[in-house]
């Protein structure tokens, strides 16, 4: 296909590796040999994505209180958080007395690896995904909650007051907001009839999910936001760690490198909720397309697929970080109401008004099959 | 290759991205024991009694609330990916579904469990 054969595009690359994987080893090591590959790639783009992602924050927070930010490492302070996790790795591990070692040190395994399976999930452009299950939007929900238990866990273990509270906190916003993130998903799942990535980006040609499903789809991408920020102690439900009260939360007594993993969690947590958000809701790595204008479609198709996934999660990202310096920090109680009186009964009514749309035809690409239909 | 093998793959990575950057910390960070270290970091005070103990049910009872639409949820998936099939029964049977759901969300609001009652004020 002339589309996907374009320079910039990576399944040119990728197809080039497997061949020469195929061909020069034997089939026993082939796969193995394909297994480290995809490994090594992978945790690479985690600790990429992870480090410009804490500059990107520092930055732009900077920007947000007319500071300047990190200027003094490389160009703009570009090379800071690379200097950081140096000089995070060279500090000491701290064992502390009293706690329960095996869960402490346990507990960043569980986050971590939690992050990091919800991470291999994603679409990162045209077959360029680790894994694609057909249950994928059921998978990721299932994955990122294991995330929650190396909470609970780094809480409890600590013996500490504050990191007690914090992971208690953590827990019930967690397990409260889940519930959104999974029932707005699920409203889009009804919309597009799939759980799997790829073909719900697919069935987003010529119009997205949050145009397609108008009214419900447009509540659930803003319940899903919100429950995201939530998820991820982000903005302003960032209870679990609020340090003017629990100095760190659940990390209070982490040091050196397991600080650094929950740290690196929660903001590929943030990056892992804003490209779920862009890929289910606005077309993922399908470039703009509009039917019936060729050209134009060629044309957006020289945009390579990676660029625009990483583009509208981008432009999700910067809206979270806005969204966290622009509100105070609500109250434990009025977070759980937020959730509990309000998104979840919205969602439930959404998501069989959602029913209703599909039903009876009312979705853009069924009301009008000429401009965007599949 | 399965998209199963692929997720040990992914699985295998996230646990070594962990046991290896702990590792590799603790072979070239400095360890200097100090009896102080090891105290739990409250206010620069030694701390008073332990902290594993009783804590308000309030938690408890979102986790009981937690698991019952969350079971929901397992069960909504499937039916949510053929809805479009199933037509108007489909629709009809979630809505008994959701219906007695609500029931249990509407009780647990009456009861008061929604309600996040401070111990001072009373």
């Amino acid at each position: 296909m002339l589309i996907y054969s374009q320079p910039l595009e990576l399944t040119k690359l990728l197809a080039a590796i497997d061949n020469f994987l195929q061909g020069h080893l034997s089939p026993g090591w082939a796969v193995p040999v394909k297994g480290i590959l995809v490994g090594i790639l992978l945790l690479a783009a985690y600790a990429i994505i992870a480090l410009a992602l804490i500059y990107i924050e520092r930055k732009v927070a900077a920007f947000f209180q007319a500071r300047l930010g990190p200027n003094r490492l490389g160009k703009y302070g570009t090379i800071q958080s690379l200097a950081d996790m140096i000089k995070i790795l060279i500090k000491e591990v701290i064992h502390i007395r009293k706690a329960d070692k095996l869960l402490f040190y346990a507990a960043p395994f569980f986050v971590i690896v939690a992050s990091v399976l919800a991470f291999g999930a994603l679409p990162f452009g045209i077959n360029l995904h680790a894994l694609d299950f057909n249950i994928g939007v059921f998978y990721l929900l299932a994955v990122s909650s294991l995330g929650i238990i190396g909470i609970l866990l780094a809480g409890w273990s600590s013996n500490n007051k504050y990191s007690m509270i914090g992971a208690m906190r953590s827990g019930a916003q967690f397990i409260s907001y889940e519930l959104s993130a999974g029932f707005s998903l699920m409203t889009i799942v009804v919309l597009s009839g799939s759980m799997q990535f790829s073909e719900i980006i697919e069935g987003q040609r010529y119009c997205w999910n949050l145009f397609n499903g108008h009214l419900p789809a447009m509540i659930a991408f803003v319940i899903y936001l919100i429950s995201g920020h939530a998820e991820t102690n982000r903005g302003p439900f960032d209870l679990p760690e609020a340090e003017s009260e629990l100095t760190a939360g659940y990390h209070t007594e982490y040091s050196g490198l397991q600080f650094s993993f929950f740290y690196l969690s929660e903001y590929l947590n943030m990056f892992i909720v804003a490209a779920v958000a862009a890929t289910v809701f606005l077309g993922g790595w399908m470039p703009v397309q509009i039917k019936g204008w060729e050209a134009f479609n060629q044309v957006m198709w020289y945009i390579p697929s990676w660029a625009w996934f990483f583009g509208k999660a981008g432009l999700l990202m910067f809206f979270s970080l806005w969204v966290r310096w622009s509100f105070p920090r609500l109250r434990i109680d009025l977070l759980l109401n937020l959730e509990w009186k309000y998104l979840l009964p919205i969602n439930l009514a959404n998501l069989l008004v959602m029913v209703v749309i599909v039903l009876s035809g009312f979705t853009l690409t069924d009301l009008f099959p000429a401009l965007f239909g599949k | 290759m399965t998209d199963s093998t692929f997720f040990v793959v992914v699985l295998l990575a996230g646990i070594t991205l962990v046991a290896g950057g702990l590792g590799l910390a603790l072979l070239i960070s400095p360890k200097s024991l100090n009896f102080q270290k090891g105290e739990p970091y409250e206010c620069g005070l030694p701390t008073h009694g332990t902290s594993w103990m009783q804590f308000r049910v309030g938690y408890y009872l979102y986790a009981i609330l937690f698991l019952m639409f969350d079971v929901e949820i397992i069960f909504l998936f499937p039916w949510a990916t053929i809805v479009r099939s199933l037509g108007m029964t489909g629709l009809a049977s979630i809505l008994i579904f959701i219906a007695i759901l609500s029931l249990g969300l509407a009780y647990a609001w009456k009861k008061g469990v929604l309600e996040w009652k401070s111990e001072i004020s009373k």
